[in-house]
């Protein structure tokens, strides 16, 4: 347990590393990247000693560090306010899609999966199926444009874009889910298919429980394990969907505002996003091994055996 | 099938002549014009042809690189190998396609550059492949016998290890190029690829975004596209999968 703490403390410092040394991972003096070449040379010094990039690499990564630890990201080179507000509005935006994103994809997702089982091989189970991985394929950046024609220009239901209003996070957050709902609805109906087969099931038939009570007490339960494990991961493409959508949708996230300050050039917050973003992602991805964990009932017999 | 339907859209775009015209958009040429009047379906397929180029040459790289570090890794073991996965994890942490952004973000776009990004991201998936194939290879019987009779390391990388790998290779480079595709076009998308005028899928579906409103084919149609390609290959892949019944990645740890 102890290990795993302390090797995840290594990943983030590995991140760490990786995210603000990649400006100096170019070829190239990274302040030329920054102004273009027709900068002025006293342009370009003030730049320098205001990153801070004239000290040695070392001092930079370390005192970088120190004061990532106190929350101090640095200052936009643009808005000249400091990055950790833009960064603390922009998070809370993301996570708000990605919660609402993960919930409707559970919902839809375990429903469908179970749907699918409980008929399997009639049509609605083939029809599922064939959808599931009609959209796995659709990449986000036609999804988002094609629900807006559809349901902003065609049916004037919802906003095309921006963050006003309850109704202005349903495009994006279908967006998002479509792709997470055909990968949970085919994990929960293959396991479930295979736990229809097996002991459990066939223990609480015994037992003279009537269908509901074995579909959803005992089964489900047990398929909900595998679906914890690729939560993660399933949140890991999440948040680089949300970098597309964000940008389609015009949501203040941090996809947006790594895409916006890419465009700037204004590298203090796109590394600060880049950092955030990699860090939720690990940190997300060990959270849900943790309750696997405690979840999976196996795990706890070899405790206690 | 999917290579059928490659296979055909390839031979075309090698015959094709690519004329810009200046015209109004309007439904003349298959697909429409888009808002230079620039036929959408020449563009499209010259995009395809700049995105082959691009995806063949990420893939050889990626898949050089990752496979050689995999393989020498998990061959080796011990603290070196410790360390390759420590690196290869780190870039796993990574989500999705933001190493790319990354690395594109910082270098100018480009073509060059865009291929150095996407390969940045995508070696890791080979190693990680590569080495948990030599780690299960390296423990079979053959393989001790060989070494007993004195084979040099290289040669039971070259012989044994990696004829193991091809079968999964290929499958995991099938779902690789799908995913390239889709990330070429998505950092294009943001304007971090291919730049105007060359023709580009990502860079045609950020146009489209824009006429949304007045011309919705055009967003429709490179959408279209891009989809039944991603289709195509993972299909591919899946029926790949299928076929030589790959086992699904056994991450031995040593």
């Amino acid at each position: 347990m102890l290990n795993k703490i302390i090797f995840i403390i290594f990943q983030i410092l590995g991140i760490y590393t990786i995210t603000f040394m990649l400006l100096h991972f170019i070829p190239g003096d990274p302040i030329q990247v920054m102004l273009g070449d027709s900068a002025s040379i006293a342009d370009q010094d003030k730049l320098r000693s205001h990153l801070g990039l004239d000290k040695p690499i070392l001092n930079q990564l370390t005192s970088s560090l120190f004061k990532i630890v106190q929350g101090d990201f640095g200052t936009s080179i643009i808005g000249q306010t400091p990055v950790l507000n833009s960064l603390v509005i922009a998070a809370k935006n993301t996570y708000l899609l990605a919660i609402t994103s993960l919930l409707i994809a559970l919902i839809f997702g375990l429903a469908g999966g179970i749907i699918a089982a409980k008929n399997h091989m009639l049509l609605i189970d083939k029809i599922i199926m064939s959808a599931s991985i009609f959209f796995i394929s659709i990449p986000h950046f036609f999804l988002g444009p094609l629900l807006i024609i559809i349901f902003s220009i065609w049916l004037g239901w919802l906003p095309v874009n921006g963050m006003d209003g309850l109704h202005a996070i349903i495009l994006p957050a279908i967006t998002l889910a479509l792709g997470m709902i055909a990968v949970i609805t085919k994990l929960t109906r293959n396991c479930m298919l295979e736990l229809i087969e097996s002991d459990v099931v066939r223990t609480a038939r015994a037992k003279g429980l009537n269908e509901w009570a074995v579909l959803i007490q005992h089964t489900f339960r047990l398929v909900l394990i595998p679906i914890i494990s690729i939560i993660g991961m399933q949140f890991g493409s999440l948040l680089s969907g949300a970098v597309i959508t964000e940008t389609i949708f015009s949501w203040n996230g941090l996809g947006m505002l790594l895409v916006e300050s890419i465009q700037t050039r204004d590298y203090p917050i796109t590394q600060a996003c880049i950092f955030i973003i990699a860090i939720s992602y690990i940190l997300i991805n060990m959270i849900t091994d943790l309750i696997y964990r405690f979840v999976d009932p196996r795990v706890k017999v070899e405790k206690f055996a | 099938m999917g290579f059928i339907i490659s296979y055909l859209l390839n031979l075309d775009s090698n015959f094709m002549k690519l004329d810009e015209i200046l015209s109004r958009p309007s439904l003349d040429a298959f697909f429409g014009r888009d808002d230079y009047g620039r036929s959408i379906l020449v563009r499209l397929i010259e995009g395809f042809k700049n995105s082959t180029e691009i995806i063949i040459v990420v893939s050889i790289i990626s898949c050089t690189f990752g496979v050689l570090i995999g393989t020498i890794s998990g061959y080796l073991g011990g603290k070196f190998d410790r360390a390759v996965s420590f690196v290869i994890n780190l870039f796993m942490s990574f989500p999705g396609i933001l190493l790319a952004i990354a690395f594109a973000a910082m270098l100018s776009p480009g073509k060059y550059n865009l291929i150095l990004a996407l390969s940045i991201g995508g070696w890791v998936g080979y190693a990680r492949l590569s080495r948990g194939q030599t780690l299960l290879v390296k423990n079979y019987d053959f393989v001790k016998a060989s070494r007993a009779m004195g084979a040099s390391g290289w040669w039971v990388i070259g012989r044994h290890i990696l004829p193991s790998l091809t079968t999964p290779l290929l499958v995991e480079a099938t779902y690789a190029l799908a995913g390239l595709i889709i990330a070429e076009a998505s950092l294009s998308f943001l304007g971090l690829g291919l730049q105007a005028p060359e023709a580009s899928w990502g860079g045609m579906m950020r146009d489209s975004v824009r006429y949304l409103l007045v011309s919705p084919h055009y967003a429709i149609f490179v959408g279209i596209s891009i989809m039944s390609i991603v289709y195509c290959i993972n299909s591919t892949g899946d029926y790949l999968h299928r076929y030589w019944n790959i086992k699904s990645d056994q991450n031995a740890s040593s």
